[in-house]
Formats: C-alpha cells, structure tokens, sequence
C-alpha cells in the first residue's frame, strides 16, 4: 500500500535536476494524446490478433487430427460465429504488414554502386513481393492438393 | 583505438567484446515479423473469410483433403515455421506492447507471454510430428 502511494505521488510530479517539477506523461493513456502515437500502438496491438490467429490455426491443425466432425465443428464456428473477429485480425495483420514494408529502406537500407536506393523502389519491391507470396499461398492452397 | 573493431591489438590489454545472444534474437524477430508480414493477411483471408464471402468453394476445406495436405512433410515444415515465428514475433511485441500500455510487471509478462508461446510451440510440433 505505502509503496503504491509513494508511486502515485512521483507518477503525479517529477522533481528535474535544475529544481524544477514537471508533470510526466500520462502512464496508461499517453498513446491517445496524439495521431501517430496512436498509430504505433495500434501497430504494435496487431501483435495481441495475430498471436489469437497462431493459436486458432494450432487448434483447427489439433481438430482436424481429431476427426472429421471436430474439424467441421472448427470450421463453423470459425467461419460463421468468429467472423468478426477474423476481420479485425485480417485488418490487425494487413496494417501491420503495411507498416513492416514502409519502415524497410530504414530497417535494410541497400547500396547499389555506392549511392543508396531510392526508399521508394525497396518499398514497392516489397510490397510486390506481399502480392507475390499472396498470389502464391491463394493458388497453392486452390490447386495444391489436386495433383 | 577503433572500438568497432573485433580483433585485438596484442600491443593491449583490452578485452574482446562480449559475444551478444542479440543478433540471434533479432534476426528471429525480423524473420517472424517478414513471415508475418507477407504470410498472415493471406492465411486470415483464405482461411477465414474467403468461404463466408463466396469467394471459395467449402469442399476446398473438406475433411479429406485437408488431412491429405497436412500428411505432407513440406506443409508441416512450412505450418511448423510460418506459426512458430509468428507466434514468437506476436510474444515479443506484445510483451513491449504490455510496457508501452503501462503495464510495468515485465517480470510476469515475460514468463506468461514467452511461457504460452513456447508451450503452442510444441504442442504445434507434437501435433505435427505425432497426430
């Protein structure tokens, strides 16, 4: 309890080295305060649904081991009464991707004859490279098993 | 003196630096995050929503030929990775995320988050090795 309050009381003001006190950032709404912040989080929150999707895909592979009707009963209640959910995770994921490929040229910044590629060329390649793999895993998963 | 530098002047005393886990540990995170990135908004659409919106027949995800398609070694290796990173990519970010929410019991998190992970880890691999 006293350590609680003393917490409370430094969260409330911080004490500078010059003397003077200043009211630190809010701990738990400081994300709302403005745009972009609210954007990182919203980035970094994309983590929460596609850690929901790995554990969605691990049961539906732990269902399907199970038998048909188990695999059926996943299936239904995935498609028809998680819906929702599954489109916040598919907008969660697709925004996530779009900022994983806009921070590239920053994270790999590629040389080519001594002057650096143009931000824009290694964002396009990979986001053609997203559209690629897209196109791949839809055909795959159409066509893979019919051979 | 060039501290970037990994060898060592035998005219001096100084140390090597210290071998670091962390580019072990990034790299781990980069290529869940590209998985991610470039894998899962795919995977959610056909999984998920593909077949409620029309776009995909149901007898794609009949019983039969999905059990066909997981029996194949290259799918289970690619099933193995493609979740297993992203689900390590989802811990890590999440356990910042839980910090950057005011969350400050980095202790628990880490136990809780890095524990759920590695335990769907292997009950993702004793699926795929046994059943």
């Amino acid at each position: 309890m006293i350590t609680l309050d003393n917490h409370r009381l430094k969260e409330e003001m911080m004490k500078l080295a010059n003397g003077n006190y200043i009211r630190p950032p809010a701990r738990y709404s400081w994300w709302m305060r403005q745009g972009r912040y609210w954007r990182y989080m919203m980035r970094e929150l994309s983590s929460l649904f596609i850690g929901i999707f790995c554990f969605i895909l691990v049961w539906g592979l732990f269902r399907l081991a199970q038998g048909e009707a188990a695999f059926n009963h996943w299936t239904n209640e995935l498609w028809y009464q998680s819906a929702g959910l599954c489109w916040l995770i598919f907008l969660f994921a697709t925004y996530h991707s779009y900022t994983w490929f806009m921070v590239t040229p920053k994270a790999m910044p590629i040389k080519l004859n001594g002057k650096r590629v143009a931000a824009y060329i290694i964002i396009g390649a990979h986001f053609l490279l997203w559209l690629f793999a897209s196109l791949v895993v839809w055909y795959a998963f159409i066509y893979g098993g019919n051979t | 003196m060039n501290k970037l530098v990994d060898t060592q002047d035998p005219n001096t005393t100084q140390p090597l630096p210290k071998a670091s886990n962390k580019p072990i540990i990034w790299s781990l995170f980069a290529a869940g995050g590209t998985i991610t990135a470039l894998l899962i908004p795919i995977l959610v659409f056909v999984i998920a929503l593909a077949v409620p919106l029309g776009l995909l027949s149901a007898d794609l995800f009949s019983y039969a030929r999905l059990v066909e398609l997981a029996n194949n070694p290259l799918v289970k290796i690619i099933l193995f990775f493609v979740i297993s990173l992203s689900l390590w990519h989802a811990a890590h970010r999440l356990r910042i995320t839980a910090h950057d929410f005011g969350l400050r019991a980095d202790g628990f998190v880490m136990f809780f988050l890095y524990g759920l992970a590695a335990v769907t880890t292997m009950f993702l691999g004793w699926i795929l090795l046994f059943l």
